[in-house]
């Protein structure tokens, strides 16, 4: 059947580079947790991606935590549910908009960086040299990142839950006239460990999706500028999906009842 | 130890098989290249000169035939087995390949502080004694890779190909890209470094003038095999129509360039 085979060749090679990804990243995870490893590299790597990172996911966190109060005001206001906003911002920020968020920015800056990095290291063959200088490509490049990513987007998310609260704070003191002290009990008498964790531990996964892609897609690129740009590419919608795809099964391993 | 009994090849390649996709670029290649001695491998561009060269050091996996460095079989080797093997090769680059994100006396160390363990403070000083002996002042040390021209890219790479002193050293197109004069300061520093280090040596290229200089053999590839190898003394004289052809860089000839991709 002619109709068939288009279908099954596209589901062989969708099957061919999911293998080829598991076997990247088993090959990676395993560098990650056998010496030697590169204090140095890891340091350089976590200060790039955390320390750099923090004006963008900063931003991206202060203008979510005031929309938010924004809106759920409009809202709420409708049925004289205005006391429920410390509730819904401190819920939203730390167990959704701060990790995706920042998790989705972190993405597109860092993601995008890595993969042209060590996509240009592949095309004019700093790869291959690394090799013949018997130093393993996956230990000296792609373990720090990982490791760096890993540790580094709970801490950012971190810092982004406190500023998106910070937002939502400003505009419903200055704004909606929220008396300061009642609005921060509030913020804290709703305030979960669980809802904190869960964003933490989905920071942590999105930090190793991000660097795994950026890695992956920047190690398999071929061809010259056009081979890195296409790897670039990839490497940020990839992350992208799978950050929104995995938000959703951490949510229902935590939440679900 | 009796004259007739001849070295054992410190490389030996037999029956050579590499294809990408549909494309059969080696097919049973077969190459022995003695201790201390310089081979040199010529043949057009995309003949599949660098892919041997990338098959020995491991970075490609060929399809079939055998590859012994010392005695030992390469392919199917991997992890420390292949680290090990390495550890005796350096290797200059087409374009140098310098690490973008390290000074180039760190780009000169790499094989001696991460391959070797050599504390930095003394691998800065091999690094800037190999950089003299490619003609480059310590000044240049600090430099970065991008603010260097061709040639000093060129310079850098064969300094940190030499830096761990290896049995054996690979050229890939040592001359491409620079001006004949820079060509032939390249290709003089390639002969000293290794006569001076006693290696063994591979090159490939496509430049007559430079594979006359530092061969002391030349082998022609040419359809995925070699059609020719013999003393470079008597590259001039094969009777080989295809290795006439391209010793002059004649249009005509058995040898058909593929001007429209099929």
């Amino acid at each position: 059947m002619p109709i068939l085979q288009p279908l099954g060749r596209a589901f062989l090679i969708f099957l061919a580079a999911a293998g080829r990804l598991t076997l990247f990243a088993a090959n990676a995870v395993s560098h990650c947790l056998r010496p030697p490893l590169y204090p140095r590299l890891i340091l350089r790597q976590m200060i790039e991606i955390g320390y750099y990172s923090l004006p963008v996911v900063g931003l991206t966190a202060i203008f979510t935590g005031m929309v938010l109060a924004l809106q759920s005001y409009t809202g709420f206001a409708r049925f004289s549910a205005e006391s429920a906003i410390p509730n819904v911002v401190i819920v939203s920020i730390t167990r959704e908009l701060g990790p995706v968020l920042a998790g989705l920015m972190v993405a597109g800056r860092v993601g995008a960086a890595m993969a042209a990095e060590i996509g240009t290291m592949r095309v004019t063959e700093q790869i291959d040299a690394l090799d013949t200088l018997a130093t393993n490509p996956f230990k000296y490049l792609i373990a720090p990142r990982l490791i760096a990513g890993l540790t580094m987007l709970p801490l950012l998310v971190l810092v982004a839950d406190i500023i998106g609260v910070f937002g939502g704070y400003v505009v419903s003191i200055y704004k909606l006239g929220f008396n300061p002290a009642t609005y921060m009990e509030n913020t804290l008498d709703f305030m979960e460990t669980q809802d904190v964790v869960s964003g933490l531990v989905k920071a942590a996964v999105f930090g190793f999706l991000i660097t795994l892609m950026g890695c992956y897609h920047g190690y398999r690129s071929r061809g010259g500028a056009q081979g890195v740009g296409a790897a670039t590419t990839n490497a940020v919608v990839s992350a992208s999906i799978l950050i929104l795809c995995s938000n959703y099964f951490i949510t229902e391993l935590f939440f679900a009842k | 130890m009796t004259v007739a009994e001849p070295n054992p090849p410190k490389i030996r390649v037999r029956n050579l098989h590499k294809s990408f996709g549909d494309k059969h670029v080696l097919k049973g290649l077969d190459l022995d290249v003695g201790a201390s001695e310089s081979v040199v491998v010529i043949g057009g561009s995309g003949t599949g000169k660098s892919v041997l060269l990338k098959c020995i050091l491991g970075l490609l996996v060929p399809e079939e035939g055998s590859i012994e460095v010392d005695g030992e079989e390469v392919v199917g080797m991997s992890g420390r087995d292949l680290e090990r093997i390495r550890r005796k090769f350096g290797m200059l680059f087409q374009n140098a390949a310098l690490f973008d994100s390290l000074p180039v006396w760190e780009n000169v160390a790499f094989g001696l502080t991460q391959g070797e363990g050599v504390g930095r403070a003394e691998a800065k000083e091999i690094a800037l004694a190999k950089l003299a002996a490619v003609g480059l002042g310590p000044e240049v040390g600090e430099l970065w890779p991008a603010e260097l021209s061709g040639g000093m890219r060129k310079r850098v790479g064969l300094a940190r190909a030499i830096a761990t002193e290896p049995e054996i050293i690979f050229f890939d197109e040592p001359t491409t890209g620079l001006d004949p004069i820079m060509g032939d300061v390249i290709n003089d520093l390639i002969v000293t470094c290794v006569h001076e280090l006693g290696a063994t040596a591979l090159s490939i290229t496509h430049d007559m003038a430079s594979a006359r200089k530092i061969a002391n053999r030349i082998a022609m590839l040419f359809d995925g095999r070699i059609i020719w190898a013999g003393p470079v003394a008597e590259v001039d004289s094969s009777d080989n129509l295809y290795v006439d052809q391209f010793i002059h860089g004649r249009a005509e000839g058995p040898i058909k360039m593929e001007v429209r991709a099929l």
